[in-house]
């Protein structure tokens, strides 16, 4: 594996973008948090601060949800037709697709992703995402009823009101349209309230919603810490709905404070331990790009990475070879150089944790075929690493890691590596190569997840709804099934009398 | 097909939607321009070409002559088609592509407002404030529909009773061929071309030859469209030349137009036709709203909708005073040229349908109903009629039983479902019971209570009975230009059923 050069040379790479926008965005307005703190968000390539951020607080989280609850109660957005929202939805999409390089680069700065990745593929999937939603909105249909008596009924779907979205800060951009997607066409407002780790990319998405006309008070961000400003959210009386994609830890203490407060309708799309498995008739070359693809992207700090990935027995020793050879040219580097394939680890704490659990793999017995280590000694890079001869009940196969670390098993038959593949108390994303028929049915169909990948990975689509089984959450994300998180089915029954059809 | 209507400007402006932007011209000039095209990605200047012209309804003068397309045009309209579909780009687009096309080209319509308002009122007769404020921007707005719709187009997976796994395919039907009628050229352009691109067809741009347009005559052109085999039998014999055809015009030629789709390849067919459609005063009703929303139900549009309310049927107890109100308001109904502010009601769109028009007039007062006011034409040049008002009109009068598409409102005492024509109804009335016991016993498409003619994207559109068949508008519009595939695998051992 090739490091890039020293800092000197990552200079030429890096174009410093002025960074506009650092106070929390309530009703239209940038404004500083009440108590006037701040927190510093870091470049992980440089661990540099870039910028002092609004914390919001408790009383700023009031202020916000004070806001949407009046944009949504007596203002114009819930009482515009569908397709009034969708024509401002396209023109906020318009306006992404104007300032893709500056989304881009306040995401490689803030979350240490690879620059080129941002401009070709990241960002221009938001700015779809929207349009996806700007089509959806007028098209949100009830249903007229077949009732037994003598009664007509039919079902509105109505916006729940307020809703409280938790992004995290693996694709900054890419979850807060996400999530604000489908809200905005459903005729909800909202409070978003961005990871701390990676709060940059949500404010300037803020402006520009507003510049694209997204009405006062129906689109605000609380920029500050998750166990204050977050908590604040997930336990707030006046917020009908929270969202939340994060780790199974936090989200467990989301569904908790809304229980002890009002009971807000939550969905939770949290961690995995994703398998991927290779059967003996895969090739090995495509076998080898998607194991890498599925484990390494975005430094392993995707929630459906394939963490553990099994191999046949009749493929294994092939494979091995292939992988490591391929793992070699995974450059590790900054993440402004185009022929960077991996920048640092999100910030320290993650950085030190993904060490720990490498550690662990060591003292556990699995095998380290490469990687291992830290990547040079500025910013938190670190080498991709593999493991094979990993233990099923060992740490590194049951704990999500999020970074670049592979585990690799063995195995012989399809219906050992389904009990094997479905012996974990996640249930996020699974991926399948083969091209036998049957075993692609049989094995997608018995997996426990919530998206299976046939010979692809990490595919995702405005029109495709993903989310997880077991402790990889509830409720869904893109597609039309992302609606159902922010509306409520209200059945309305009338008698009729007289009717010459039941 | 546009029935002697010209749509050249639309093709072009589709195909060159990336190529040029558009320019403002004087508007003959530009109608000359276009009125040589026939098909396919540019305008042909054909050899020797027929021509037929357009009218000008306020004075009977030609404003242009178009190129008029016969069985061979259509042949060749088909195939471009077909080639566009089989080979072509365009099905084999993502979604999401397709529909930025057809965002695109709803941005054009927006752009060209007022240069596609004018040609509208200017060849139908229609007012101009009506095209520039209503028609054109709700084509943009239907395209915009349709294009949210291309990438949402889903089957199902679906439980079997056995092992297998079930998934239905909605797939393109293919090339359709679309006969769009005079009375809202723009707008029936949008509710045919807009579903059938969003699914992945072809149209007998845009990538060239996805969308066609021919225009000429229903009994050549129209019927060359409806009795279409597909062109070329040597070719493309392998595959099933599936046309669907949507036609929208009258009853008459509706069953002309299934009878060759039937004849020829069995072609889906969609038909919306004529109405006849009742518009009911119930005796609880606000008299004053009830008389303004019915004189809009038969009036709008020179009384060419085919869901005109052109049966006022009005509670004996309320009646009196709704005649007195009607009379009065059709009175004050103002005709004239439909370029000037301030007028209502434009010239009819021909001399076929002024003459007919009138006869169906001396009809009524011949089978003695009651002349209340109107009953000839306006002024002495084109075709204008003068808002016409009958009433003591009884259910088996011609004027109550034909469709007129005309200026003359019939006002009858109480009594619904009596047509065989079903395509929509209007009901005013506060009370919930009437409303609902009404709505469900009219047998009629569309019911608008306590309002009339909304016509928004999403809302579903068609006949009952001899009004038509399918529906156009909404989600429902879809299934026209779709087909289902079913897809079976066998399963081994499935972990759950």
């Amino acid at each position: 594996m090739v490091m890039a050069d020293g800092s000197t040379s990552s200079e030429n790479y890096k174009r410093i973008p002025n960074i506009g926008f650092t106070n929390l965005f309530i009703n239209g307005d940038f404004v500083h948090s009440i108590s006037g703190k701040t927190f510093e968000t870091i470049d992980p390539s440089t661990k540099q601060v870039i910028a002092n951020i609004a914390q919001g607080d408790k009383e700023d989280v009031d202020l916000a949800v004070k806001a949407a609850r009046q944009a949504f109660d007596d203002g114009c957005w819930p009482r515009m037709p569908g397709y009034m929202r969708g024509k401002i939805m396209n023109k906020f999409a318009d306006l992404i697709d104007e300032n893709i390089e500056e989304l881009a680069l306040l995401e490689t700065l803030d979350a240490g992703k690879v620059f080129s990745f941002e401009t070709t593929v990241d960002i221009p999937s938001i700015s779809k995402e929207l349009r996806y939603f700007a089509g959806a909105a007028d098209k949100i249909h009830g249903k007229t009823l077949k009732l037994s008596s003598e009664f007509q009924g039919y079902t509105l779907l109505e916006p729940i009101g307020v809703v409280g979205l938790i992004i995290p800060w693996n694709f900054p951009s890419a979850m807060f349209i996400l999530k604000c997607a489908p809200a905005l066409a459903a005729g909800c407002t909202m409070v978003v309230k961005p990871a701390e780790q990676a709060p940059l990319p949500a404010l300037y998405l803020a402006h520009l919603a507003k510049l694209a006309g997204i009405p006062d008070g129906v689109l605000n961000v609380v920029t500050g810490l998750g166990h204050i400003a977050g908590a604040a959210v997930a336990s707030h009386m006046d917020i009908d709905s929270v969202s939340f994609t994060g780790s199974t830890e936090v989200g467990r203490r989301i569904m908790q404070a809304s229980a002890t407060s009002n009971l807000k309708t939550v969905s939770l799309e949290l961690g995995g331990k994703s398998p991927l498995i290779i059967f003996d008739d895969a090739d090995v070359d495509q076998a080898a790009d998607l194991a890498l693809f599925g484990s390494l992207a975005n430094k392993g700090e995707i929630c459906v990475c394939s963490s553990r990935v099994f191999v046949q027995e009749g493929i294994y020793d092939e494979l091995m070879k292939k992988l490591v050879e391929k793992a070699k040219t995974w450059i590790v580097g900054d993440p402004f150089d185009p022929s960077t394939c991996q920048g640092p680890q999100v910030d320290k704490k993650q950085y030190e944790r993904v060490l720990s659990y490498i550690d662990h793999g060591k003292r556990e017995g699995a095998t380290l075929l490469i990687g291992g280590k830290p990547c040079g000694d500025e910013g938190y890079f670190i080498e991709p690493t593999i493991f094979e001869n990993v233990a099923d009940d060992s740490l590194i196969a049951r704990d999500e890691i999020f970074g670049p670390v592979m585990a690799v098993m063995k195995f012989k038959t399809v219906e050992e590596v389904i009990k094997r593949g479905n012996a974990t108390s996640y249930g996020l994303a699974a991926g399948i190569v083969t091209n036998d028929l049957n075993i692609a049915n049989r094995v997608s169909r018995s997996i426990r997840a919530g998206i299976v990948w046939i010979n692809c990975y990490h595919n995702f689509d405005s029109g495709c709804p993903i989310g997880g089984y077991k402790m990889s959450g509830f409720g869904k994300d893109h597609g039309m099934e992302a609606l159902q998180k922010y509306i409520k089915t209200k059945a309305v029954v009338t008698p009729i009398y007289d009717s010459p059809w039941l | 097909m546009a029935a002697r209507r010209i749509s050249g400007f639309i093709s072009r402006s589709l195909s060159s939607s990336i190529a040029s932007p558009g320019r403002t011209c004087n508007l003959r000039s530009e109608i000359q321009r276009f009125s040589t095209a026939a098909a396919l990605q540019e305008p042909i200047t054909p050899p020797v070409r027929k021509t037929f012209p357009a009218f000008d309804p306020r004075t009977g003068e030609v404003i242009a002559n178009v190129a008029e397309g016969d069985a061979e045009d259509i042949n060749r309209a088909v195939s471009a088609a077909r080639k566009a579909f089989d080979e072509g780009p365009w099905p084999k687009m993502t979604a999401y592509e397709r529909s930025c096309v057809l965002l695109r080209f709803a941005d054009l319509v927006e752009k060209h407002n007022d240069e596609l308002a004018a040609l509208e009122s200017w060849n139908n007769g229609k007012t101009y404030e009506q095209a520039a404020k209503s028609e054109v921007p709700m084509l943009a707005r239907l395209f915009r529909y349709y294009a949210g719709w291309a990438d949402k187009i889903h089957g199902l997976t679906v439980p079997a009773d056995g092992p297998y796994h079930v998934q239905t395919l909605h797939e393109p039907i293919g090339v359709a061929g679309q006969i769009i009628p005079w009375n809202f050229p723009l707008l029936m352009f949008a509710w045919k071309v807009g579903p059938a691109l969003a699914c992945g067809n072809t149209i007998a741009g845009l990538p060239p030859g996805v969308l066609n347009v021919v225009s000429g005559f229903g009994p050549t052109a129209g019927a060359a469209l409806a009795s279409h085999m597909d062109v070329d039998k040597v070719r493309y014999s392998h595959v099933n030349p599936c046309i669907i055809i949507a036609f929208t015009g009258s009853t008459e030629t509706g069953k002309i137009v299934q009878e060759l789709a039937a004849k020829s390849n069995l072609k889906a067919v969609t038909l919306e036709l004529g109405g006849k459609s009742p518009f009911i005063v119930c005796e609880d009703a606000d008299i004053d709203k009830a008389v303004e929303l019915a004189h809009f139900a038969l009036f709008f549009n020179q009384g060419q909708c085919c869901c005109a309310g052109s049966r006022t049927f009005v509670h004996e107890r309320v009646h009196e005073e709704f005649l007195e109100k009607s009379k009065a308001r059709a009175l004050r109904r103002t005709v004239g040229d439909p370029f000037q502010k301030g007028i209502e009601q434009g010239p009819q769109i021909d001399s076929e349908q002024f003459e007919k028009i009138l006869r169906y007039i001396k009809s009524g007062v011949e089978s003695n109903a009651t002349l209340e006011c109107g009953g000839d034409r306006f002024g002495s040049k084109g075709f204008y009629v003068q808002p016409t008002v009958f009433s003591n009109v009884k259910d088996d009068m011609l004027i109550a039983k034909d469709e007129i598409f005309g200026p003359v409102q019939s006002i009858l005492k109480f009594k619904a479902n009596a047509t065989r024509y079903g395509l929509a109804a209007g009901v005013f009335t506060q009370n919930l019971d009437t409303a609902n016991r009404l709505s469900r016993a009219l047998r009629a498409g569309t019911v608008w209570v306590n309002c009339f003619d909304v016509f928004d994207a999403a809302i579903p559109f068609g006949g009952y009975k001899m009004s038509g068949i399918g529906r156009e508008k909404g989600i429902y519009s879809l299934h026209n230009y779709l087909q289902v595939k079913a897809v079976v695998t066998a399963l081994k051992n499935p972990a759950w059923l």
